[in-house]
């Protein structure tokens, strides 16, 4: 604790001698190390300071891994950011930890933030303040296999827009050798990926229930739409055969490596599936059910400004904030990283609702939801076991259902600050 | 120490004789010991800090609820009992003890199979001894994954493509919760074993041969001389690798962690080590305390076991 101490001095020492010396406002943003979002925001640093001379931005990255861990323990020292990225799910841990300020109202009108942004950016909101705001955001939808369809006997132009549609394409698609393995998927299956998120914020609804009540504090899907969901789901593999969890290690994979006619998964892999050249691949809208009821989880990674940047630093850090949460912004990261523009007036123009990749993911958002994780990697791990249990165990639907909502319950309990 | 300081009177005598002026022999032993306690101080004091220190610290965050954000605030033993009452620490300690009541003898026969019958081949004896080092010297990480790809259902995995081209079933291997462990433990024995054998080879050659002519002469069999000869004579060496290799399966984590990423300890936590629950704990949940707790508990399971297997294989005398 000691040397924290001495370390925050050093460092404090420091800034002030930086400011007097330069007599310029130097902010720190901090975000996770990815090719192009590094290369985004280095384009928009340059863009912002040539517009606001007198600030200079500087970027610091760490690896994803380490990423929450360094942001914890800088704040620890009295070292943080000034402004940071954060995934929406991390919040309250972030607010409790007093790692981050409310958005000054004055700068970001809270009217204004509901009015223009996608409705999911209420996720950062926190009693009446927001505590933070995304550049771009993520949805899901299906990948199809154009090669695939053409060589199962489906039309590769009109991929499935219901579920039953999504399952018959599937079984079309499967294909097995002599012995009965599986050598061609209809369908990924891979809770480990994305389809947690579509048990979740999709299946369930789909089938007539809610995942959460209370805020997404209290699970809700002991229920008869949560068990015909996790029914649909491990029939699938069960029962309709389509795929098998565990095929080719991980979904993607298989997708990428031309061994599944369809996969579920979100924006964010659109820069590794850009690079395939063995076929030919599209994009649809996540299937709807037999009603017609169509729903999505969408997530993102926003900006807030730490609880420590006052004065010339907090007005700097506001000004930059509001320039990378602007439709100039966003424009370069969706041309840079390929990530869906937050705002609905820079997102759903005429251009990009054209786009046949970018449509779909963009229908997505207007009726996405987005769960308020308390434990993002304990929520997902427990949403693994109860598909674990139900294809590699035997255990009944219900039962498993009913473990999985008792042990969820129970990490949501213990998260809560 | 001793051995070392009549090391150092014996090599220190010429210096001795050019510096007379700084005394009598007395003098020259303590200017010793200020030498050799002064190289000492530096490997001490490094340890200290970096071991010895973080070590205490952790002991004394066992018994807080430390989460990296707040200040740590005392609790006491909750953390201890929070984690003899959790399901999942059961069974990571079951796993644990699997881990190393089964892999340590396997991996212990295997090698001393390997070094008793390598020792005696002399056609590419380097050579072969040299292939079967070559694990112990890879990444973990690396071979992890490389497991992780064999043992592929098909049309990838070239364990279950061998499997059906001999019309034996496929195996699911770590996509199953009875297999996974063993799957996961073959490939840390197999990455261990070259080690093993040195060891084991490095003791089979110090045991004399006059031994085994005497033995030979008065006509006692393979078997015995085995039994009688070599197997007591071979049992420092033999006292070593129980230690070591109970250590590393006690504290095995690459393995596991890197053949099952996406589901990390699973299919349903069946191959979960203690280590990586720790880890999980401390870097997925923030929980340091309780994450200090289990390290804690950890720590005096090695050091049980380790007294326990030198206590057992202690020479008797």
């Amino acid at each position: 604790m000691r040397k924290a101490t001495l370390f925050a001095g050093l460092v404090a020492g420091f800034s002030t001698f930086a400011f007097n010396a330069a007599q310029a406002v130097e902010i720190e943003y901090w975000q996770y190390v990815f090719d192009t979002r590094v290369k985004a925001m280095d384009q928009l640093i340059t863009e912002f300071q040539k517009a606001n001379p007198g600030i200079t931005v500087k970027q610091v990255t760490f690896p994803y891994a380490d990423y929450q861990t360094r942001v914890i323990a800088a704040n620890m020292a009295g070292n943080g950011p000034d402004v940071m990225q954060l995934f929406y799910g991390w919040l309250d841990k972030f607010v409790a930890g007093g790692l981050l300020a409310p958005l000054p109202k004055d700068a970001f009108p809270q009217a204004k933030i509901e009015s223009e942004f996608f409705p999911i950016v209420k996720a950062m909101k926190r009693g009446d303040d927001y505590y933070g705001l995304p550049t771009a955001v993520r949805s899901l939808a299906l990948f199809y296999n154009k090669k695939l369809f053409t060589e199962a006997g489906l039309d590769p132009n009109s991929p499935p827009k219901t579920l039953d549609e999504y399952v018959a394409a599937a079984q079309k698609i499967a294909k097995r050798d002599a012995s009965g393995n599986l050598i061609v998927e209809g369908s990924t299956l891979d809770m480990a990926g994305q389809d947690h998120q579509w048990w979740r914020e999709v299946l369930i609804r789909q089938f007539g229930g809610v995942p959460y009540t209370d805020n997404d504090q209290k699970v809700a899907y002991n229920s008869e739409a949560g068990i015909k969901a996790l029914k649909f789901y491990t029939s699938l593999q069960l029962e309709k055969k389509i795929g098998a969890a565990g095929f080719m290690d991980e979904g993607q994979a298989a997708f990428r490596g031309g061994k599944a006619g369809m996969t579920i998964d979100g924006t964010f892999r659109l820069g590794a599936f850009k690079s395939i050249k063995d076929f030919e691949w599209g994009v649809t809208e996540l299937p709807a059910n037999a009603q017609g009821v169509r729903s999505n989880y969408a997530s993102y990674f926003a900006n807030g400004i730490s609880a420590k940047a006052k004065g010339e630093k907090l007005e700097a850090s506001k000004k930059f904030l509001a320039y990378i949460t602007s439709p100039a912004a966003m424009d370069i990261w969706l041309k840079t990283v390929g990530e869906l523009p937050a705002l609905r007036s820079a997102a759903l123009t005429e251009t990009n609702l054209k786009d046949p990749i970018y449509a779909p993911f963009l229908k997505g958002l207007e009726y996405a939801h987005t769960t308020l994780f308390m434990d993002e990697q304990g929520q997902r791990q427990n949403a693994i076991d109860m598909a674990n249990r139900v294809l590699l165990q035997g255990q009944s639907v219900e039962d498993s259902i009913k473990q999985a909502a008792a042990a969820e319950q129970e990490i949501i309990d213990a998260a809560k600050p | 120490m001793a051995a070392i300081e009549q090391q150092g009177a014996a090599s220190g005598r010429p210096g001795g004789s050019r510096g007379t002026s700084f005394g009598d022999r007395f003098s020259m032993r303590t200017r010793r010991l200020v030498w050799v306690w002064s190289f000492l101080a530096l490997p001490i004091l490094f340890y200290a800090i970096i071991r010895f220190y973080p070590t205490f610290q952790a002991f004394y965050l066992s018994f807080t609820n430390w989460d990296l954000l707040r200040p740590a605030k005392f609790i006491g033993f909750a953390n201890y009992i929070k984690l003899f009452k959790d399901p999942q620490f059961w069974k990571v300690f079951k796993n644990t003890f699997t881990y190393l009541i089964i892999g340590t003898p396997i991996s212990l026969v295997t090698a001393f199979t390997i070094a008793f019958f390598l020792d005696r081949v002399r056609f590419m004896h380097s050579f072969i001894r040299a292939l079967y080092f070559l694990p112990f010297l890879t990444t973990a990480a690396a071979m992890a994954w490389v497991w992780r790809w064999f043992y592929q259902p098909p049309p990838i995995g070239v364990i279950n493509d061998v499997f059906s081209m001999l019309g034996i079933p496929q195996q699911p291997f770590i996509r199953s919760t009875d297999q996974a462990l063993f799957s996961i433990m073959v490939t840390a024995i197999w990455a261990g074993l070259g080690f093993q054998i040195i060891i084991f080879m490095a003791g089979l050659r110090a045991i004399p041969g006059t031994f085994y002519e005497a033995a030979r002469i008065d006509g006692l069999g393979e078997w015995a001389i085995l039994r009688k000869i070599t197997l007591p004579l071979l049992k420092p060496t033999t006292v070593f690798l129980v230690v070591f290799s109970s250590i590393g399966f006690l504290r095995i984590f690459d393995q596991v962690y890197n053949m099952t990423t996406n589901d990390p300890g699973g299919p349903l936590g069946s191959t979960k080590p203690l280590v990586l629950m720790i880890y999980q704990t401390a870097f997925n949940s923030y929980a340091m305390g309780y994450a200090a707790a289990q390290t804690v508990v950890l720590f005096t399971i090695l050091l049980i076991v380790s007294l326990l297997q030198l206590w057992i294989l202690r020479e008797k005398k």
